[in-house]
């Protein structure tokens, strides 16, 4: 189980009071589909992806931006039981949507860095280290389920 | 995954925006560094504090930082132009390379706080396509 200082907990209920889901979720995962284009393997049925501008306008992915990053603010209401949380997501990521692991990994990245583009400064080195640290207890009960 | 022309063109005018504030840049990377991924500090042991925003931590981020730059004026011809940077991080500082990645990210995240309009998922990809060519450069010599 993951173990959370206190501290650690303010930091990430503190990232995730500054994130508007339905601003970030979008601009994650456009921006994960064009730093790395083999993403978009997954979204063959989203219609456009041809162009960053097509990725940028389409309005399938920004429903599915959101979607995702809801998905990965559930955690915060069960930080004590991650893996738990998202056996069922894990299971279907892996046998239904097929999804290699890595990619949340991608998708975090880019998460992170939308995140700070928003808080600048205020997101301080000890808010990034405990905010990563959650997205990675997320990746990892994502990926469990994986055999 | 190397660079096209576009995407060095984006490398250097982003660059060079970024001028005014990398001596920030570079420290903060640094700090970051160190805070959220603590096993680097292994690195680092000869100094007193290690520790995210620290004196040492800040002064050797510049140094990174002016590194980065001048390999931005060699995008040309990094393996080449890099040569002895690499010799000195595989004979002597010994860095395991997978760092450069974690260092890279770091330099990303602060790319974006601080300039949040310029650093674009164009801007994004050149950058970290060039940091990534930059960390193979440096690993060049290590076996």
């Amino acid at each position: 189980m993951v173990e959370w200082t206190a501290a650690e907990r303010r930091h990430v209920e503190a990232v995730w009071s500054k994130i508007d889901i339905d601003v970030c979720g979008p601009l994650a995962l456009q921006r994960c589909l064009i730093v790395y284009p083999w993403t978009q393997r997954y979204f063959g049925s989203f219609g456009d992806l041809s162009t960053d501008a097509a990725i940028v306008g389409n309005p399938k992915v920004a429903a599915h931006g959101v979607v995702a990053l809801t998905g990965l603010r559930t955690a915060l209401d069960h930080m004590d039981e991650i893996k738990s949380t998202y056996a069922a997501l894990s299971v279907l990521h892996s046998e239904k949507l097929h999804v290699d692991p890595d990619n949340f990994r991608l998708l975090c990245e880019c998460l992170t860095i939308v995140v700070a583009g928003k808080m600048g400064k205020k997101l301080s080195p000890e808010m990034q280290a405990a905010w990563q640290k959650y997205l990675c207890a997320v990746v990892s009960a994502l990926g469990r389920q994986y055999h | 995954m190397s660079l096209s022309s576009k995407q060095k063109a984006t490398v250097k005018d982003f660059f060079s925006k970024m001028s005014t504030r990398s001596d920030d840049i570079g420290a903060e990377t640094l700090s970051r560094l160190v805070a959220v991924y603590p096993q680097t500090k292994s690195y680092f042991s000869h100094w007193k504090d290690a520790s995210p925003g620290s004196a040492p931590v800040r002064k050797h981020g510049i140094t990174i930082m002016g590194g980065v730059y001048d390999a931005v004026g060699k995008i040309d011809d990094l393996k080449g132009g890099l040569l002895s940077l690499s010799e000195l991080h595989a004979f002597m500082l010994r860095v395991d390379p997978v760092n450069f990645k974690l260092l890279a990210h770091c330099m990303l995240v602060c790319m974006s706080m601080i300039f949040p309009e310029e650093f674009t998922p164009q801007v994004h990809v050149a950058v970290d396509k060039f940091l990534a060519q930059l960390a193979l450069a440096l690993a060049e010599k290590y076996r």
